[in-house]
C-alpha cells in the first residue's frame, strides 16, 4: 500500500487563539514496503505529520491518501509512541491484544496474533508481565508488537527509541530492521537523529523548521541488510552530511529564538 | 513479633492496673472481664443479633453508596453536561455533615432501617463520587491518545482507559467511605435505634454496664480492622499491576 501526502498544511490555534502554522504544503509518497524516515529540527511539525497520517487530525489543506487494497479488519495505520504509552493495568499479552480488540477480531484470533508478534519482537516468556516490571527497551518492544499485531498498512513510529539509553537504542534499531526484513512492513519513522534516520531508512524526508516544509528527500544508497560495519561507509556519511547541511542553519535559527 | 509488643504490653498493663483495684471496674473493666462478658453475650445470642443488624445496615449503605458514587463520578468525569450539572451540586452538598441529615431522613423515611441505611449511603456516596471523578479526570492523555489511535470509541475509552486509570483513586475512596460508614452507623444507632452495636454501647452506658460497653467498642474496632483487611485484599486482587514485581 502506498501513502500519498499531497500539499498538506496544518494550522492550529495557539493558547491566545493566534493561528500557528505547523506544516505548509508538505508532499511526498511512501512506497509499499518502504522504510521512510522523516527528520527535521525541533518544532518542525514531525509529530503533527504523524497525527495526520494516523487520522487523529484532519489537514487544514491538502490531501492524505492510501492507495491499494486493504484487507478487511486491518487499519491503515498503527502508531508506536516515544513514551511507549502502554496500558499499565494490562499484561504484555493484553497490551498487544488491545488494537485487535478495538478492530473487533474474535478472541481466539487475537490470542494467536498477539502471541505471534510477542515472539517476533523477542518478548516470549514475558507475556504475563506488567509494563512496570519491564525495562525501557522491553516496553518499547511491547509498543512495537502492539502496533504490528493489527497488521496495519503503514506502521507509524514517533521517535520510538529516543527515550532509551544509547546502547539499548542501537540494539533496538538493529532489531527493528531485522523485524522489518521479515515482515516488510511499510514504516514511516520520525526522528530527530540524522544518523539513525540514514542508517535505517531507504529515503529520508528532511523538513524545515516551523512551518514544516519538505527541504529535500534524500535517497540512502546503502545496501541491505544493514549492519554496524556500514556506519563508516561513504554513502552513509555523505547522506548524513547532506542532511546536516540542510538542517544546520534551521537548527541554529531555532536555537537563537529559544524555540524548543 | 516486635509489632505485637505494643498492643500486648498495653493489654497487660491494663489488666494489671484493674487487678490492683486502683481503678474501679465501673470506670475501666479488665480486658479479661470484657472478654468473658463478650463470650457470655455471644452465647446468649445477644451479640450476634446486634452485630447482624449493624452489618446489614452498613453493608447495604456502603454498597449502595459506593455503586452510586462510582456511577455518578464516572458520568461527571466523562460527560461535559453531567460535569456542568453535577460538579456544583456535589460541591454544594458535600460539606454538609451527613449525620445532620439523619433527623430529616427519619422524617422522610421513618425511624426504621431505611433512614440508617440512607445516611450511610450518603456518607459513602460523596467520597466515592469525588474520588472516581478525580481519577477519571487524571487519566493519562497519552494513553487516551494511544487508545484512540487504535480505534477506541467513547465506550471503549471509558471501560478500558478511564475506569482502570481511576481504580486506585476508587480504592482510596472505598477506604475513606469505610471509615465514614462506621462512624455514621454508630451515630445513627445511638440516636434512633433499639438494636445494633451503637445501641448496645449507649444502652450499656445507661445501665452502667461498662463491661458491655467495652464489648461494643471492641466489636467496632474488629469491624474496622476487618474492613481494612478486606479492602487491602480486594485492592491487591483488582490492581495486580500496582503490586511490585
Amino acid at each position: 500500500m502506498r501513502v500519498i501526502v499531497d500539499g498538506v498544511s496544518q494550522t492550529f490555534g495557539d493558547r491566545s487563539g493566534q493561528p500557528v502554522e505547523a506544516l505548509a504544503g508538505v508532499s511526498f509518497t511512501v512506497a509499499a514496503q518502504e522504510l521512510l524516515a522523516v527528520v527535521g529540527p525541533s518544532g518542525c511539525g514531525k509529530s503533527t505529520l504523524l497525527n495526520l497520517l494516523a487520522g487523529l487530525l484532519t489537514p487544514t489543506a491538502g490531501r492524505l491518501g492510501f492507495e491499494g487494497d486493504l484487507p478487511a479488519g486491518r487499519p491503515p495505520t498503527a502508531m508506536v509512541f516515544q513514551e511507549f504509552a502502554l496500558f499499565p493495568w494490562r499484561t504484555v499479552l493484553a497490551n498487544v491484544e488491545f488494537g485487535l480488540e478495538e478492530a473487533g477480531r474474535p478472541r481466539a484470533e487475537r490470542r494467536a496474533l498477539a502471541r505471534r508478534y510477542v515472539e517476533l519482537t523477542g518478548l516470549g516468556g514475558f507475556e504475563r508481565k506488567y509494563p512496570h516490571q519491564l525495562s525501557g527497551g522491553m516496553r518499547q518492544r511491547v509498543g512495537i508488537a502492539r502496533a504490528l499485531a493489527v497488521e496495519p498498512a503503514v506502521l507509524l513510529m514517533d521517535e520510538p527509541f529516543s527515550a532509551l539509553d544509547a546502547q539499548t537504542r542501537q540494539l533496538m534499531q538493529e532489531e527493528l530492521l531485522a523485524i522489518w526484513g521479515r515482515t516488510r512492513q511499510t514504516i514511516v519513522y520520525v526522528t530527530h537523529n540524522i544518523h539513525e534516520a540514514v542508517w535505517m531508512a531507504d529515503r529520508v524526508v528532511v523538513l524545515s523548521r516551523r512551518p514544516g516544509r519538505v527541504l529535500e528527500i534524500v535517497d540512502v544508497e546503502l545496501k541491505r541488510p544493514r549492519s554496524e560495519a556500514m556506519l563508516g561507509e561513504p554513502a552513509l556519511v555523505h547522506a548524513v552530511e547532506r542532511i546536516w547541511a540542510l538542517i544546520k542553519s534551521q537548527a541554529r535559527e531555532a536555537l537563537r529564538e529559544g524555540a524548543a | 513479633m516486635a509489632r505485637a509488643l505494643g498492643p500486648v504490653g498495653l493489654l497487660l498493663a491494663w489488666e494489671l492496673l484493674t487487678r490492683t483495684g486502683w481503678v474501679p471496674a465501673l470506670f475501666l473493666p479488665s480486658p479479661l472481664g470484657v472478654l468473658a462478658a463478650g463470650w457470655q453475650m455471644l452465647q446468649s445470642g445477644e451479640l450476634l443479633a446486634h452485630v447482624g443488624t449493624s452489618l446489614q445496615r452498613i453493608l447495604l449503605g456502603f454498597g449502595l453508596g459506593a455503586l452510586a458514587g462510582v456511577a455518578v463520578g464516572l458520568a461527571v468525569g466523562v460527560f461535559s453536561l453531567a460535569e456542568a450539572v453535577g460538579n456544583p451540586l456535589i460541591a454544594a452538598t458535600f460539606p454538609v455533615p451527613k449525620i445532620a441529615l439523619l433527623p430529616l431522613l427519619i422524617l422522610w423515611l421513618g425511624i426504621g432501617e431505611l433512614s440508617k441505611v440512607a445516611v450511610i449511603t450518603l456518607g459513602v456516596f460523596f467520597p466515592m463520587a469525588i474520588n472516581t471523578y478525580t481519577g477519571v479526570r487524571h487519566a493519562d492523555p497519552l494513553l487516551l491518545r494511544a487508545a484512540v489511535s487504535f480505534g477506541a470509541g467513547r465506550w471503549s475509552l471509558v471501560r478500558k482507559v478511564m475506569l482502570p486509570s481511576a481504580l486506585p483513586m476508587i480504592f482510596a475512596g472505598l477506604r475513606l467511605g469505610a471509615g465514614t460508614s462506621l462512624l455514621l452507623l454508630v451515630a445513627a444507632e445511638m440516636i434512633a435505634a433499639n438494636s445494633g452495636i451503637g445501641y448496645l454501647i449507649l444502652n450499656a452506658q445507661n445501665l452502667m454496664q461498662t463491661t458491655s460497653l467495652m464489648v461494643g467498642i471492641v466489636l467496632l474496632s474488629v469491624l474496622g480492622l476487618a474492613s481494612h483487611w478486606l479492602l487491602t485484599r480486594l485492592e491487591r486482587l483488582a490492581l495486580p499491576w500496582k503490586a511490585d514485581a
